[in-house]
């Protein structure tokens, strides 16, 4: 009885503290893949590059991004 | 984890992209040309077109700069353009999911509306979708606007969805309409050179193709985010 209950309590342990390292991981990965995406339609939707602006022009004006 | 996200938003990005394209190339994409025929005969086009004519004579570059020519480049660019942004939007909601994994794929539809709000419909109330050859203010101030109200509006919806206290759901409300309160930058005179019908025509097309595309890219990114599902982000 005594064995089972304590199996159990470490079990409980690995997976508090593997429920804390994924959330600390999840938010750290959340906040890169949102920060990566953002510059990626600043790139393509708010350049002020000549050359990148031409090219996505058509992305811009459907997209509703300030274009001219 | 990461390999789940990059999955995600590159497959969905891919998808919704040409989702994107195919209702441009057929609806948008020929009113963009039909209002550049009037801008290209204008000579007043020069002076309204102030990007342009800065351009010109601060520095000689701009007739240099590269510019894709209509036809199968200016197509395949556009599609490029339409490719990088729809993978960063997806990357966006791919980063979200691992916080708040949607429990169906269905509920993929409320997070593509939620970005169609964030990035299309609230940013719009203040600068509507334009033609080319429409007088506009400042483009670095637009701009500003715009990331403002996108941000505003996304911190606003998130706290109206999942905060549980009515007063920071009020203060998500308040928080939704402050851009719209200090009121999108206007250019000094409105002008335009396209036909206000191809405009009306312009801003209906632009709305409903942003819209397909955003509820395509909540939905197929929610399903590849849950496809090899094993209930560690559960939220």
């Amino acid at each position: 009885m005594s064995i089972i209950s304590s199996t159990g309590s470490n079990t409980d342990k690995k997976i508090t503290i593997s429920t804390t390292t994924t959330l600390s991981q999840r938010l750290t990965a959340a906040f890169c893949a949102s920060i990566l995406g953002a510059c990626l339609v600043y790139f393509a939707g708010f350049s002020h590059i000549e050359a990148v602006h031409n090219a996505a022009h058509d992305t811009r004006h459907s997209s509703a991004f300030p274009c001219h | 984890m990461i390999k789940r996200i990059a999955q995600t938003a590159g497959f969905a990005g891919l998808l919704a992209a040409l989702l994107l394209t195919l209702l441009q190339s057929f609806w948008v994409a020929p009113l963009i040309l039909q209002a550049e025929t009037y801008e290209k005969s204008e000579p007043a086009a020069v002076e309204i077109h102030e990007h342009a004519a800065g351009a010109v004579t601060a520095h000689t570059h701009d007739a240099e700069a590269w510019e894709p020519e209509d036809g199968w480049q200016r197509v395949l660019s556009t599609t490029g353009g339409n490719l990088v942004v729809a993978v960063g939007f997806a990357l966006m909601l791919a980063g979200l999911y691992t916080l708040r994994a949607p429990r169906r794929t269905s509920q993929g539809l409320l997070w593509g509306l939620a970005g169609y709000a964030t990035f299309v419909l609230a940013p719009t109330l203040g600068l509507p979708p334009e033609l080319p050859g429409t007088a506009a203010a400042d483009l670095a101030q637009r701009q500003i606007w715009w990331i403002g109200t996108a941000a505003s509006t996304a911190v606003g919806i998130a706290l109206i969805v999942f905060s549980r206290h009515w007063l920071m759901k009020i203060l998500g409300v308040a928080i939704l309409a402050v851009p719209h309160v200090i009121g999108a930058p206007q250019p000094e005179v409105h002008s335009m050179l396209a036909p206000e019908a191809l405009e009306a025509q312009f801003k209906i097309a632009s709305q409903l193709t942003n819209m397909a595309f955003w509820l395509a890219l909540g939905l197929i990114s929610a399903w590849l985010f849950r496809r090899k599902s094993d209930g560690q982000y559960s939220a």
